[in-house]
């Protein structure tokens, strides 16, 4: 089963974070947390088993001081849905991109960035893609109060 | 290997950016795309999004979840009915509300005839952005019928809201399930005489054929779906791969075209509203008594902390919601993906050393729907 495989492959990278979830509840077969540094290797071992990249999605949690992106991934052939989320410090959010293995992330990153300011390390391009190019704000960070005006 | 190598320039001589749009009757909304172009050919393409970005996810976070019902349906306003039965899935799958099988079956019924409706204005639409009015004319004649049907039930034309979480706004009725059987056979007819009035016309297959090869492992790595994917020889649909709602009832093919051109996105699309057809009619032949929505679903919903992931196949591809709740009456967070993103991702990567009048051909071939884009 891919589910198996993935889980495997995500445990060698970090044993503790890797868990099997209810699919039925939560939409999704496996859900590994992994260390900001650990990214790229998780990336890449579900790249490795064939994985399509579905989504980057970044979540504020103001009262922990975290940033947390969430990388969704599917595959064509099997249903499994593996999740990989990581958190970052919310003074200095800073992820590695992960378009140089999928340059489909380029603009979810792009996004992320501007809906939080996560900066994405290593992107080649991180320029507000769906806010107005001078844009200095990030409307889903929790503390965001608006725009004057 | 792209088939267009052999026509690759060199990009030695002067090149000069042009701009495609943001107002520009190809790109069906509005879409930006920077061309740098050598002489005919593309050099460099990068789609410049946001025009039409109204920030759909901070909506989704300052109201409940019954208050943000009408929005999904604003970001692809051609298969509205899609994003509402995402939207009512992730909701109902985080609150754990039970769906009657009337409810269900309503709501494949009227995603169905949506998505027929979404395709008949692509297939018109394409083929005038290449050059042939007429056939737009036949398929809005189609798609009167099937809105005037929709209208019936849901009350709305274009921008549905008609599904509620736990089941669907009001029950159908007999005049618009005989109004149904009627289009379904109708479009059987239909489709045959697109295929030989438009389909094997020597101009369109001209420009069709081998026009924008895209790769499955291209789509994989841009996160491609739907007729894009299913265009380059993959079978992947939700409906199949990931039964949600009462799909798996149901008998019907995904239709996969290897060849990863344009032409066989197109004809994916034409594929597909067949097989919606065949949805439909079992739809109806199985229709179980009972009722349309679930009783006691509580008027403020406050589903448990924690988040889920749910995605349903929209005409253009997979939609996504990721729902982060955290035990209040509004999302804490509410990640839309919709499928055009990613489709046009992988734009400029195809449109590298094409003609430009390949290139609208490449985009609309990719059934863009710009306020999904921007959302």
């Amino acid at each position: 089963m891919l589910r198996d495989k993935a889980r495997a492959a995500l445990a060698a990278i970090t044993p503790e974070g890797v868990q099997e979830t209810d699919y039925k509840a939560k939409g999704y077969h496996v859900d590994a947390a992994v260390a900001v540094d650990q990214v790229l290797a998780a990336v890449k071992a579900v790249d490795g088993l064939g994985f399509f990249l579905e989504d980057v999605c970044g979540v504020d949690w103001l009262a922990a001081g975290e940033m947390e992106v969430v990388y969704h991934f599917a595959h064509v052939q099997e249903t499994c849905r593996v999740v990989i989320r990581t958190r970052a410090p919310r003074d200095n959010p800073e992820v590695p991109s992960i378009s140089g293995i999928y340059p489909g992330a380029n603009w979810h990153e792009r996004e992320t960035h501007d809906f939080f300011g996560i900066r994405f390390a290593g992107h080649p391009y991180l320029v507000p893609l769906l806010l107005p190019e001078d844009a200095d704000f990030h409307p889903l960070r929790k503390d965001f109060k608006g725009l004057n005006g | 290997m792209s088939p267009l190598a052999h026509v690759t320039p060199s990009f030695q001589k002067e090149t000069f950016v042009l701009n495609l749009g943001p107002q520009h009757p190809s790109t069906h909304g509005v879409l930006r795309v920077k061309l740098v172009m050598d002489g005919e050919y593309i050099a460099e393409a990068e789609p410049v999004l946001g025009y039409i970005h109204r920030m759909h996810e901070k909506m989704g976070e300052n109201r409940t979840y019954a208050q943000f019902l009408p929005n999904p349906a604003r970001m692809d306003y051609l298969s509205a009915l899609s994003y509402n039965h995402g939207h009512v899935c992730a909701v109902e799958r985080a609150a754990g509300i039970e769906v009657p099988p009337r409810a269900e079956y309503i709501r494949v019924i009227t995603t169905e005839l949506n998505r027929i409706s979404s395709h008949l204005l692509w297939f018109g639409a394409y083929v005038l952005d290449l050059g042939g009015f007429t056939p737009l004319l036949y398929a809005f004649d189609d798609r009167e019928r099937l809105l005037d049907l929709l209208e019936m039930v849901t009350g709305a034309r274009l921008t549905y809201c008609y599904f509620r979480f736990g089941g669907v706004y009001n029950d159908i009725d007999e005049e618009f399930i005989a109004g149904t059987r009627e289009f379904v056979q109708r479009m059987r007819a239909r489709v045959p005489m697109y295929h030989k009035l438009v389909t094997t016309n020597i101009i369109l297959i001209k420009r069709l054929k081998d026009i924008g090869y895209i790769s499955p492992e291209t789509c994989r790595k841009y996160g491609a779906t739907g007729p894009v994917l299913r265009g380059s020889g993959v079978s992947y649909d939700v409906r199949k791969n990931e039964p949600y709602s009462v799909y798996k009832d149901f008998e019907f093919n995904v239709p996969i075209y290897s060849e990863g051109d344009s032409m066989a996105r197109y004809m994916v699309r034409m594929d597909e509203m067949l097989e919606s057809c065949r949805i439909i009619e079992q739809a109806l032949d199985k229709l179980p008594d009972g009722p349309y929505k679930a009783e006691k679903v509580p008027k403020i919903l406050k589903p448990p902390k924690g988040d889920i992931y749910c995605a349903v196949e929209a005409a253009r591809g997979e939609f996504g919601i990721h729902l982060v709740s955290d035990g209040t009456n509004t999302p804490y967070r509410l990640k839309l993906r919709s499928p055009s993103f990613s489709n046009l991702s992988l734009f400029a990567e195809v449109s590298q050393g094409c003609l430009l009048a390949d290139a609208i051909a490449i985009m609309g071939s990719l059934d863009l729907v710009i306020p999904e884009i921007d959302r």
